[in-house]
């Protein structure tokens, strides 16, 4: 995977780049808005992670301006401003996720890679299947080692958005903006409940666990297959 | 000098003025009118006179010819303040009268003379100018005779009236001068004070108040009103102040323990407890961020309407959504949920606030219901009048009723809670969500009878909706 980086703080940018690398991603660089946008529309990148606030050229407009023409690379915005209507105007902009500055970089990897991978997405397909577990997304039915197992709404589509990202890491986050679309970060560690909950309705009593918990990030549900 | 250009330039001298100059307007209007008036009435008198004592004197013509006439004419001309008499024979000569001289053309054309004419009388020195009205009658003979009257008295009075019309002109205006000057300067003086108090406020005493003296004058309510605008700056101030206190003392104290850690950890050398260490100062960043997120978020929030985008928000599914969120962790605290949702509730509002203030009520109930035998979580979404009430009530130690104030301010905690994580900031923000919706924040017993247990309802009370 490829990825341009367009963030004018270079000591942010140095940090970044040298942690992607280790995490086996390409990374390009741009310290201003309008070699940023250069970049951008000379090569061709899995991912842009952009800055919202750049000297030159502001980074919403970058987006705006590629979608324009038709490039429709998958874009995280990253920014210190972090409150609800900031996310929707970066999202309106064309942003496919948005990340409020401080963040964990943990957080960041897991989203680039789901963004990167989301070019041949899942979203067609009309079973997943991981392992012995089976989820149909017509019926919505789920089955483990041919035996149905019944999930509350909620926890189908919290197996379904695991099952969807198999062999990616999900943050807490992550399942909050897309199973509950909240935006914001409730104190108490509510997911990790919903998780057990269905852990146990989806693996007690059967073999191998096939959802991991990622120490310091999230959860992984194992490659499909 | 430029006291008194200041003085000057005060509204109420202006409006003086502009009333001096209409009323002196009326004034000399209405000597005009009253002298003509009194001219006029004059002018008839006089002539109603002349007209009488031409017929005397015609009578003693036509009785006695031109002897009796003249003799009529040289008695009459004698007695004191007489009026003015002239025959003329045809040549032009006055034969007879006490006139002297007469403006050349007054005898040529017989009846009133058509304007007041110059004249001379008899015995008169030649350079008193002396004025008068006349009727001459041509006698068939050649001759004249004319009988007239000096209008001189008239002419003093009316003189005499405008002379008391200039002097009333004079005194009003040096009356109105004194006025302004009184006036005017007690206006200034109490600006003046005025402004010196507002000096005093500028220099940041915001314990002076303007000066009221009582009299309910428009200075008074200008006053007052300033004064009770200060007031509730002053409010605003120091609940600023205790913010920024709160802030110095909530924000130092973990970063204090943060870099405590750092220390402690680089002092010890152990690989493994620096990495325990390191995660935990993670941690406590991550806390202090979230202190700082909320203290913003509030302050965007109280910032107003303006900032947030409004739309059409479903409670009723709101609620239900954060009641199935929260409702595993309760379990696992072995607290039982439930909710109790009147269905189709929407609302104008921003949902991802409403959301926010609604998951902190319940984080609230989860984290203080406490250990009580039957530990309980209420969600409520109904109607009551016209307001929408959304509440979360448990059956825990509940909050003091002299607390309650106290709790919504921000980073206040209570003891007991203060070993719990929290950034002390929660219900801040539901009251600022409420507020900016139109409704406010309830707190309350949930039921008052559990002396032990009353538990607390925080009940977010929000206008009408549809």
């Amino acid at each position: 995977m490829k990825i341009l980086i367009i963030e004018d703080d270079l000591e942010t940018a140095a940090y970044l780049s040298k942690a992607f690398r280790e995490a086996g991603i390409t990374v390009d660089h741009a310290s201003d808005g309008d070699s940023g946008f250069f970049l951008a529309s000379e090569n061709s990148y899995d991912v842009l992670v952009v800055d919202r606030m750049l000297p030159r050229r502001d980074g919403l407009s970058i987006i705006s301006e590629l979608r324009e023409k038709g490039d429709d690379t998958p874009a995280l915005i990253l920014s210190a401003l972090g409150q609800v209507d900031d996310r929707v105007t970066g999202l309106r902009a064309g942003g496919d996720d948005y990340l409020t500055k401080p963040y964990a970089f943990s957080e960041l990897l897991a989203r680039i890679e789901i963004l990167g991978r989301r070019k041949g997405g899942r979203e067609q397909e009309t079973t997943y299947r991981v392992g012995d577990l089976e989820l149909d997304r017509l019926s919505h039915e789920v089955r483990r080692a041919g035996q149905q197992i019944l999930l509350q709404p909620r926890e189908y589509r919290l197996l379904e958005y695991l099952m969807k990202n198999a062999g990616q890491v999900v943050t807490r986050t992550m399942l909050l903006e897309h199973v509950w679309d909240y935006h914001f970060d409730p104190q108490t560690n509510v997911i990790d409940v919903h998780i057990s909950r269905l852990r146990s309705k989806i693996e007690k009593d059967f073999g191998e666990p096939l959802l991991r918990t990622v120490r310091g990030a999230g959860y992984m549900m194992k490659a499909g297959g | 000098m430029s006291r008194l250009r200041a003085m000057l330039s005060t509204t109420a001298v202006r409006l003086s003025a502009l009333y001096l100059g209409l009323f002196a307007l009326c004034a000399v209007a209405l000597v005009f009118y009253v002298t003509a008036i009194s001219e006029g009435m004059q002018r008839d008198r006089t002539q109603d006179a002349i007209a009488n004592e031409l017929r005397i004197v015609a009578g003693a013509y036509r009785g006695g010819g031109v002897a009796g006439l003249v003799r009529i004419i040289e008695r009459r001309s004698r007695r004191p303040g007489a009026n003015l008499y002239a025959i003329a024979a045809p040549t032009g000569e006055l034969i007879a009268g006490n006139i002297a001289s007469l403006q050349p053309g007054v005898l040529d054309s017989e009846g009133w003379s058509p304007v007041p004419f110059r004249y001379e009388r008899i015995g008169e020195r030649v350079d008193e100018d002396h004025r008068a009205l006349a009727q001459v009658v041509f006698l068939g003979n050649g001759m004249r005779l004319m009988v007239g009257r000096d209008i001189g008295e008239r002419e003093q009075v009316r003189g005499l009236v405008r002379q008391a019309l200039v002097m009333a002109l004079a005194i009003m205006f040096v009356g109105a001068l004194a006025i302004w000057f009184l006036v005017g300067r007690r206006a200034l003086r109490r600006i003046d004070h005025m402004s010196e108090a507002s000096k005093k406020i500028l220099a940041g005493d915001l314990s002076q108040r303007l000066p009221v003296n009582g009299s309910g004058d428009e200075f008074d309510r200008l006053s007052l009103s300033l004064n009770t605008m200060l007031g509730r700056i002053a409010q605003l101030n120091e609940g600023l102040r205790q913010v920024s206190d709160n802030i110095a003392h909530d924000l130092k104290t973990p970063l204090t323990r943060l870099r405590n850690r750092a220390e402690a950890a680089l002092a010890d050398g152990g690989v493994e407890a620096q990495t325990e260490a390191l995660e935990q100062m993670i941690a406590d960043s991550d806390q202090l961020i979230r202190t700082f997120n909320a203290l913003l978020m509030i302050s965007r929030v109280e910032a107003g309407s303006s900032t947030a985008q409004m739309t059409d928000v479903d409670l009723s599914g709101l609620a239900l959504d954060a009641a199935d969120l929260y409702e595993p962790v309760a379990e696992e605290e072995g607290v039982k949920l439930t909710a109790k949702v009147e269905p189709g509730i929407i609302i104008r509002g921003n949902r991802e606030l409403l959301a926010q203030a609604l998951s902190n009520l319940i984080d609230n109930a989860v984290k203080y219901v406490g250990d009580g035998p039957d530990p309980r979580i209420a969600v409520t979404l109904g109607r009551s009048g016209n307001q929408i009430r959304l509440a979360v009530t448990d059956n825990g130690h509940g909050v003091p009723a002299n607390r309650r104030e106290d709790v919504v301010k921000r980073f206040v905690r209570l003891d007991e809670s203060r070993s719990k994580p929290g950034t002390g900031l929660g219900l801040s923000l539901v009251q600022a969500v409420a507020a900016l919706h139109g409704g406010h924040l309830l707190l309350d017993d949930a039921s008052p009878e559990a002396r032990d247990h009353p538990g607390l309802a925080a009940t977010m009370a929000l206008p009408g909706g549809k």
